[in-house]
């Protein structure tokens, strides 16, 4: 069973396989299942994230406090009218991780990857990169494996738990997985896959979870936005041949750390950050009334 | 490592919008409902961090009795468990509790009947995967992940003996398995962790040994 990133990356050289090959001959060995067994219930949730994307591009899904909703649909439809600035790819890729979490926000059925909170990130980027690359079903489903695999480690030496360790354990979680899982589609190699992963959650470190009115919509579901941009450009620069300086391993561990020390009120309490800001409390006082204790 | 699965990853497939207060709660709520083994006529839920602070913005409220109820993370009748639970007679009630606890997701799950009642209390560690730290004052780990037997015994020599030996002949294989007590000699609970489902029959093998008072099990 592989530890860590290094150990990760190692295995897929040493056996000149992909990523998703080493989660899925893991998950193989240590559960005694077979590869068609796996295989069919990584597409299962394959579907799951596809039906969620497309629900959130053309229904106008709402909230059940109405805060969020619609802004995936938008984007969408932004894209198809106009000359974008960041490019169609980049913003379909925003606009599907909006979608997939505004359907969450209305108690719609999801994915978790690897949380609720941060399950736009990998789809979003997923069903943006689609249409560029042209991958098999299979290669959409190894795509989840990839993810998967980063997300293990991460799981295991930090965490994925926005009470435990702020958003940047949940969004910057997602963002590294989806960005290592974009390199092994696009054609890059397993160290490349890794950089990806430590330059992409490098860029959300620090990130606190102040969720307004303790609700997973604002900021959740832009925040997904931005992790999805983010893990392309992560993608792109590891494919161009940039290296961290800090090993991923390394940086998990500092995201680690840095969540042990995030103060209480900016992990997923709702008293903290854009939660405490007098519009992010007047939202809370119309959503719950005065009939909560919550401050 | 606390993560075994790719699966614990990507996945649950679950109603929105917390995976953590909405999917590992009614996780949570079902491990409750599984250990109590019949319908609950009460249950109270008291809440604790994170919990305690936004159960009502993620749902975690009718997550939970989804739970007992006995609905899983992706069962849409959750979103309505609250009105089911009454229509069941199912009286539920929820506790904002100030204390600090060792992990920010935690609920403490007192239920029962006219005969019995049961309490457990279980943290929700990310991502939909929960733990039960605590049942009826035994200190365990119990992931609710695999299939599981709880027995209460005897702290007696052969306890744990006479209780493997039956699941061996049964050619059940323990992946995990712990033994706490409250005081020597007194009450004890095995927790088994086992790779495939239990049946009926071998529960109540066990449930006839001498030194064992009370079986129960979780199943997939």
């Amino acid at each position: 069973m592989f530890r860590n990133v290094e150990e990760l990356v190692s295995i897929a050289e040493k056996k000149e396989i992909p990523i998703s090959e080493v989660m899925i001959l893991q998950e193989m060995e240590h559960h005694d299942r077979s590869r068609r067994d796996i295989f069919s219930q990584m597409e299962r949730n394959l579907d799951v994230m596809e039906k969620a994307v497309e629900r959130g591009i053309k229904e106008q899904v709402k909230s059940v406090s109405g805060l969020t909703g619609g802004d995936g649909k938008k984007l969408f439809e932004y894209i198809q009218k106009n000359e974008t600035l960041s490019g169609t790819l980049m913003l379909e890729a925003v606009a599907k991780a909006m979608a997939t979490n505004e359907v969450n926000a209305a108690m719609g059925t999801i994915c978790a990857t690897p949380t609720a909170g941060s399950a736009g990130v990998v789809p979003g980027t997923l069903f943006a990169v689609k249409d560029k690359l042209n991958p098999t079903r299979e290669q959409m489903v190894r795509f989840l494996f990839t993810s998967g695999a980063f997300g293990f480690v991460v799981a295991n030496n930090a965490s994925i738990s926005g009470a435990a360790g702020g958003c940047q354990a949940e969004v910057g979680s997602a963002t590294g997985m989806a960005a290592a899982a974009i390199v092994e589609m696009a054609g890059g190699k397993p160290r490349q896959s890794a950089m990806a992963m430590a330059m992409a959650l490098k860029g959300m470190l620090g990130l606190v979870c102040d969720p307004v009115a303790g609700l997973v919509e604002v900021p959740c579901v832009k925040r997904n936005a931005f992790g999805a941009s983010n893990a392309l450009v992560a993608a792109d620069m590891a494919l161009a041949g940039i290296e961290s300086r800090i090993p991923c391993d390394e940086v998990i561990d500092a995201m680690y750390r840095i969540g042990e020390t995030m103060p209480f009120t900016l992990r997923e309490t709702g008293e903290g950050g854009l939660a405490a800001t007098p519009t992010g409390r007047k939202y809370q006082e119309q959503i719950f009334g005065a009939s909560t204790k919550k401050v | 490592m606390k993560y075994r699965s790719v699966f614990d990853i990507i996945g649950p497939v679950m109603i929105g919008p917390s995976s953590s207060h909405t999917a590992g709660a009614a996780r949570i709520g079902l491990v409750a409902r599984q250990l109590f083994q019949k319908e609950p006529t009460w249950v109270e839920f008291h809440l604790y961090g994170s919990f305690a602070k936004t159960y009502l913005g993620h749902g975690t409220d009718v997550a939970l009795t989804g739970g007992v109820l006995g609905y899983d993370t992706s069962d849409i009748r959750i979103t309505e468990s609250l009105k089911f639970a009454e229509e069941q007679g199912l009286i539920v009630s929820f506790h904002e509790e100030e204390a600090q606890t060792d992990h920010p997701n935690t609920v403490r799950i007192r239920l029962g009947d006219k005969q019995s009642e049961m309490e457990l209390v279980g943290i929700s560690i990310g991502g939909g995967k929960v733990e039960i730290k605590e049942l009826n004052g035994f200190q365990l780990r119990l992931s609710g992940n695999h299939p599981a037997i709880l027995v209460v015994h005897h702290d007696r020599f052969g306890a744990i003996a006479s209780v493997s030996t039956a699941l061996a002949k049964h050619q059940i294989n323990i992946g995990h398995m712990e033994v706490s007590r409250k005081e020597v000699g007194k009450e004890a609970l095995m927790v088994i962790e086992v790779d495939q489902n239990i049946g009926k029959d071998i529960l109540s093998e066990i449930e006839k040994m001498e030194l064992v008072t009370q079986v129960t099990k979780i199943h997939e």
